[in-house]
């Protein structure tokens, strides 16, 4: 079930669409911020919240690459590796992660504190490598930095 | 040329409405209400605007068609879904001058004969999320969008969609599956998202670019604005250049601008003294080109004469270090994590493609190897749903045309010497 700030969270979204279906993908988003991932339970809730059938919000949401369908870390590092941080040295960084923090992509550190997500470009190819931990934008990358950086991240 | 894009994009406050304002901010809004819509598009089309999203459509073009359908309401989408790996103009437009866009999108708006506007922006840009909100919460509060903008009764109401990390919803028709709660999976053309798309009704759709440019067609008029670069396809335009040069960045220039002058002239060249090897001028889809075919102007008319595409405008620049063959692969790895799966050719096009060039990359490539991929390839051009499953053929086909001899020698000594 919804929280009541994220049902008004939702209402409030709801009224800038046409159409309840319309709202599904943010309700996906409002789901993933209240469970912290999409169980079967968050797509009941959103399935109950929009009227559309669980199956069709499930399929819908498992459509999308930056939908969590599984558990993550407290914090997720999203590292580019396409092609104009690869040239610069993405991959590198990539075992960097690896070595020093046990981190692969895909996988979680075992105290619970990082996961690694590979992305696709994130448009911060000017200041390659380049990485968002959650919400955050971090370019120019170098073994050393992201030291500095994920020390901030607990 | 004087900057209109990035106009006061060096202010770390440039994103807020006043800021805005004091460089003539919101004062093509007034000019245009008191146009005719036919009239803006009118001028527009005296522009020779170009839709910035990478195929270079008519603007005005756009919308006469949609403006002439008699269904309503109409709606006004913003492609800001930025995708194509290499690009990322349309983010400083998105971050430091929003208000420019939604002036665009209101003008736009009023053109069109709409009161409706979605920017469907990516889900990985939160930074641009929440200044966009907080520019669209003010414009709200000064009465530039609303139901009764200027007090003139002119209604625009706009909002933000975030998508979830699909590069395929910056294709029109799957971005308008996307708005409407669905997978993001390409639909079959005709009819046209101007007659029929989102909530089956006519809808333009424009990249971020493109609807930047309209507070300053309507500012000098057409005609000025068409002495701007190249006279086929006239304007200034947003160049983002990543990789190995000296000053990568987002500079605006005058369309037309040779990929020498950009990389040489205003990004100081190849980063370390180190030699040129390879050039995609227009983001990955884009077919490669070799360091003596870099004096193409690049615009739309003139990229397709030297065997390659303007597409975004993101120009990623190789030196001699880097191994084409891994740079071919990653590009596929893209096409295949990306591939809505719609379709079979591209479906399993990248897919096999990938593995290809994973086992020449890792020195386990098979005599005939090459061959194979060309004609798997070659299967797939022309015969996909949509754009991405030609774009992801070509960009095998274009770096084998020109770097056959670097695959070969991966194969031959059966190891990368790039490692
Ligand atoms: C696979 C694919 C991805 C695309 N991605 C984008 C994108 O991220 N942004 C964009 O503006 N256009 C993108 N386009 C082009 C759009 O389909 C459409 O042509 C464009 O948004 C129209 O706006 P314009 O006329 O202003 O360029 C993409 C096209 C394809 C086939
Ligand atoms: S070409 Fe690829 S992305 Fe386009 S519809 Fe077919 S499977 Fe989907
Ligand atoms: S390629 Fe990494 S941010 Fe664009």
């Amino acid at each position: 079930m919804f929280s009541e700030a994220a049902i008004k969270e939702l209402e409030e979204i709801r009224q800038k669409y046409p159409s309840a279906r319309a709202a599904l993908l943010p309700a996906i988003y409002i789901a993933q911020k209240e469970f912290g991932w999409l169980s079967q339970d968050a797509y009941e809730a959103v399935a109950n919240a929009l009227g559309v059938p669980k199956a069709i919000a499930r399929g819908v949401g498992t459509f999308y690459a930056m939908y969590k369908h599984k558990p993550l870390g407290r914090n997720i590092v999203q590292l580019c590796t396409n092609v104009s941080c690869m040239i610069l040295g993405a991959e590198r960084l990539v075992d960097f992660l690896k070595n020093k923090y046990g981190l692969e992509p895909g996988g979680t550190t075992p105290d619970g504190r990082f996961s690694l997500v590979i992305m696709e470009c994130i448009g911060a190819c000017g200041t390659a490598p380049a990485m968002l931990v959650n919400d955050d934008f971090y370019e120019n990358l170098t073994e050393e930095y992201i030291e500095e950086i994920l020390g901030k991240y607990k | 040329m004087e900057k209109v894009l990035l106009k006061n994009t060096e202010n770390p406050n440039s994103a807020d409405i006043n800021e805005y304002k004091k460089v003539g901010g919101y004062q093509s809004l007034p000019k245009a209400f008191g146009m005719q819509p036919k009239e803006i598009i009118e001028e527009v089309k005296k522009s020779g605007l170009r839709g910035r999203g990478g195929a270079g459509f008519p603007a005005a073009m756009k919308w006469t068609f949609a403006s002439a359908d008699p269904k309503s309401p109409k709606y006004l989408l913003c492609n800001a879904d930025e995708g194509e790996p290499g690009t990322f103009k349309d983010r400083q437009i998105l971050e430091k001058n929003p208000h420019l866009l939604i002036e665009g999108m209101v003008i736009s708006g009023y053109a069109i004969g709409t009161e409706y506007g979605f920017i469907y922006l990516r889900g990985e840009y939160p930074a641009a999320k929440d200044i966009l909100n907080r520019a669209i919460k003010q414009a709200y509060d000064s009465g530039f969008l609303g139901d009764n903008i200027l007090g003139k009764g002119v209604k625009f109401q706009l909002a933000v969609h975030q998508g979830a990390g699909a590069y395929i919803c910056g294709e029109e028709t799957a971005l308008i599956e996307s708005l409407e709660g669905d997978k993001g999976q390409p639909r079959i053309k005709p009819p046209f998202p101007v007659n029929v798309g989102v909530f089956a009704k006519p809808t333009v759709i424009n990249n971020v670019e493109t609807l930047s440019n309209l507070p300053y067609i309507i500012e000098v008029g057409g005609e000025v604005y068409s002495k701007i670069g190249s006279p086929e396809c006239p304007g200034p335009k947003l160049y983002c250049v990543s990789g190995h040069v000296e000053k990568p960045g987002v500079y605006e220039l005058p369309m037309g601008t040779t990929l020498r002058e950009i990389i040489y002239t205003h990004c100081g060249g190849i980063k370390n003294g180190k030699k040129l090897k390879a050039v995609i001028p227009g983001g990955i889809s884009t077919p490669v080109l070799p360091p003596d075919n870099i004096d193409c102007k690049m615009d739309f008319v003139n990229m397709p004469k030297h065997g390659s595409m303007l597409g975004s405008g993101a120009v990623i620049v190789m030196d001699e270090t880097v191994c084409l063959v891994r740079v071919c692969y990653r590009a596929l790895k893209f096409f295949e994590h990306e591939s809505c799966g719609k379709c079979t050719p591209c479906r399993e096009g990248t897919e096999w493609l990938r593995k290809i060039l994973g086992r020449i990359e890792n020195g386990e490539g098979a005599e005939g190897d090459i061959d194979l991929m060309l004609s798997v390839s070659s299967n797939m051009l022309g015969k996909t749903f949509c754009p991405l499953g030609d774009g992801a053929a070509s960009v095998v086909q274009n770096f084998v045309r020109h770097f056959r001899p670097e695959f070969e020698e991966h194969v031959k000594n059966a190891k990368c010497r790039f490692k």
